[in-house]
């Protein structure tokens, strides 16, 4: 199972945004707003093959970060943490794989879903979608989300800082 | 800082634009920003914290962190607002991000701006106009794959969507009154009679996907990013759910399924007038969009759509079931022909501006808004002028007058263009209304025929 500390897997499992990092192609950093799922272990977000930029960013370098800063987002939950780790992008059948791979967790958050679904027809390419799948590599930790304290800083086990 | 301030902001698919007062009053309004670097690890990073926005000076200074952020590389600031909807999901999207290299002194001089709020550019737009960012994505995917990767819909709403079922309402209507008026005249064959509305309709749908095909190659649904469920064509070439060389087949088999029905019709009934009437219905449905006519690009589209669905569909109804041809018909056909053809002319405004990037010169593309609104006013009276002209003229049955009723539905429509002209999304529920208006006029007309059918057969 997971490693991330308690407090930060509560706000993955609340968190209905959170900004993911990506490198860009000039190694110029670009955050992109996300609902972040989280299956106690790995962390899921995904994208529409319509903003599929981030996705081309992902594959020419996997390093990420996602971010979890605002309360409003996350049931009022003051804190914030940031998660480092490496992404890798499902995408073999984006019509399908996707429903198989979050869907469940998806409408935990969001139930609105299920109605876009059952009008797929309207919006045919934003159901084509692909995964991207995040392992955590580093988290820090910020209680009560006040960042100009240092953070409690965790690894994932075996990456321990030398 | 960049003295052109753009009046929104950019969608994902417009490059991000040098940042302007307006992108940093806008980050004023969030709580905190976020801001993300590349680490020394490679890695992306992130911390939030307060800042302050000079806007004047073109600055943002960022309350302190106990992590150090680095002034010797390219930095971002990120707002970001969502609002939750329990049980639902959330809404009022939008975010703003801006980059820059932060000075020792926390402050940051940014560079480069993007972001995108849903007030603004709304979800659906911005969807598409990301649409060419979604085929150069699966185009790469399919080469990295070595197999074709493409967007698919199960076949019912592909079928649905490619040939636009859901407007073939607009043949029922003239399609029905042809055969209706015909019953009072004492012809009426049940099975030629649903023949013609089987044949009509294949018709129909051979005409929504030839459109298609050439508004496609044409450049016109592409160029449209306001597409509504009224406006901007069945869009499935454009998303690459068909090619076109499908279109074309699909497009062909209708034709064929229409020129079958409607020959057989000849057959049975041995009119050469209703072959006459079925050739006028192809070559002004083909003319509509294809070379050389391409009535719609000159601005003749809503004659086009006026004579196809009311003379060419009603009589040629009328005719396949008394084999003659009558003045009652014909001044019937004018009011379901008016009404369709100013569904065309008001689901054209919409799309204005994309068909005049694409050539195609429509009348909303010709005309401002008054003269549209006052055209539309003029177009229904007609239709209702027609209504009561004919039963005054004894043309038509006085139960017919019934259809007035649905006067105050044309006055609600003309009200709605004063007010949503410029709005493709608020439009759409006038379109809608304007769609009922010819269903509702319609649907009224055949209770009339029927009551005055029973009415007669009773005194008789």
């Amino acid at each position: 199972m997971g490693w991330l500390p308690e407090p930060v897997e509560r706000l993955l499992e609340v968190a209905l945004v959170g900004e993911l990092t990506v490198i860009g192609p000039h190694g110029r950093p670009i955050t992109h707003p996300l609902i972040p799922l989280y299956d106690g272990e790995r962390i899921y977000l995904h994208s529409s093959t319509l903003f599929s930029r981030k996705l081309e960013h992902i594959k020419r370098n996997p390093r990420v970060s996602l971010a979890l800063t605002d309360p409003v987002a996350m049931k009022g939950n003051p804190d914030r943490a940031t998660i480092q780790g490496t992404a890798r992008v499902i995408e073999d059948d984006p019509h399908t794989d996707w429903e198989r791979l979050i869907l469940e967790m998806w409408r935990r958050k969001e139930p609105a879903i299920d109605d876009f679904l059952k009008v797929r027809v309207a919006l045919p390419l934003f159901f084509e979608r692909a995964v991207i799948e995040v392992r955590p590599e580093r988290c820090r930790y910020w209680p009560a989300g006040r960042t100009d304290q240092p953070a409690v800083e965790t690894r994932a086990p075996g990456t321990e800082a030398a | 800082m960049a003295a052109r301030a753009p009046t929104r902001l950019r969608s994902g698919s417009v490059p991000a634009h040098a940042p302007t007062r307006e992108d940093l009053d806008r980050l004023a309004g969030y709580p905190h920003v976020v801001v993300s670097w590349i680490d020394d690890d490679g890695y992306p990073t992130s911390v939030a914290c307060g800042f302050e926005v000079d806007a004047e000076g073109g600055t943002v200074t960022l309350a302190p962190t106990a992590e150090p952020i680095p002034t010797d590389r390219e930095i971002s600031v990120m707002g970001s607002h969502i609002r939750p909807q329990p049980g639902v999901g959330y809404d009022e999207r939008r975010y703003l991000q801006l980059w820059g290299t932060l000075t020792a002194g926390r402050t940051l001089a940014p560079a480069r701006a993007w972001g995108w709020d849903e007030n603004e550019v709304p979800f659906f737009e911005y969807s598409e106009r990301s649409v060419p960012q979604s085929r150069k994505y699966l185009a790469e995917l399919s080469e990295e794959k070595g197999r074709p990767i493409r967007p698919r819909l199960s076949p019912f709403w592909l079928a649905l969507r490619t040939t636009r079922l859901p407007f073939l309402s607009a043949t029922a209507v003239p399609v029905l009154l042809g055969i209706a008026v015909a019953a009072h005249h004492g012809f009426f064959t049940w099975w030629t009679a649903l023949l013609t509305l089987v044949g009509g309709s294949f018709a129909h749908l051979a005409i929504n996907v030839t459109n298609d095909i050439f508004d496609t190659l044409s450049g016109a649904d592409e160029a449209n990013t306001t597409p509504t469920q009224f406006s901007g064509g069945s869009r499935v070439a454009v998303y690459d759910l068909v090619t076109i060389r499908g279109l074309a087949a699909l497009a062909l088999g209708l034709f064929g399924a229409a020129a079958a029905i409607g020959l057989a019709l000849v057959a049975i009934t041995g009119s050469m007038l209703l072959l006459w009437i079925g050739v006028a219905g192809i070559v002004v449905g083909v003319a509509y969009t294809a070379p050389p006519l391409k009535l719609v690009y000159r601005g003749l589209g809503e004659l086009a759509v006026a004579l196809g669905f009311g003379p060419i569909m009603l009589l040629g109804a009328y005719v396949v079931q008394a084999d003659r041809l009558a003045w009652e018909p014909f001044v019937v056909s004018l009011v379901p022909g008016i009404l369709i053809a100013l569904i065309l002319y008001v689901n054209e405004i919409p799309d204005r501006r994309s068909d005049a990037s694409a050539g195609k010169r429509t009348l909303p593309v010709r005309f401002g808004p008054d003269v549209i609104r006052t055209g539309y006013l003029v177009g229904a009276v007609a239709a209702f002028a027609v209504i009561l002209g004919g039963v005054l003229a004894g043309l038509m049955p006085w139960p017919t007058l019934i259809a007035l009723a649905a006067l105050p539905l044309a006055v609600r429509v003309h009200r709605g263009l004063r007010t949503h002209y410029d709005s493709p999304y608020t439009l759409m529920a006038v379109m809608g209304q304007n769609v009922n208006l010819n269903l509702v006029v319609g649907g009224l007309l055949l209770a009339a025929y029927v009551v005055t059918i029973v009415g007669s057969a009773v005194v008789s």
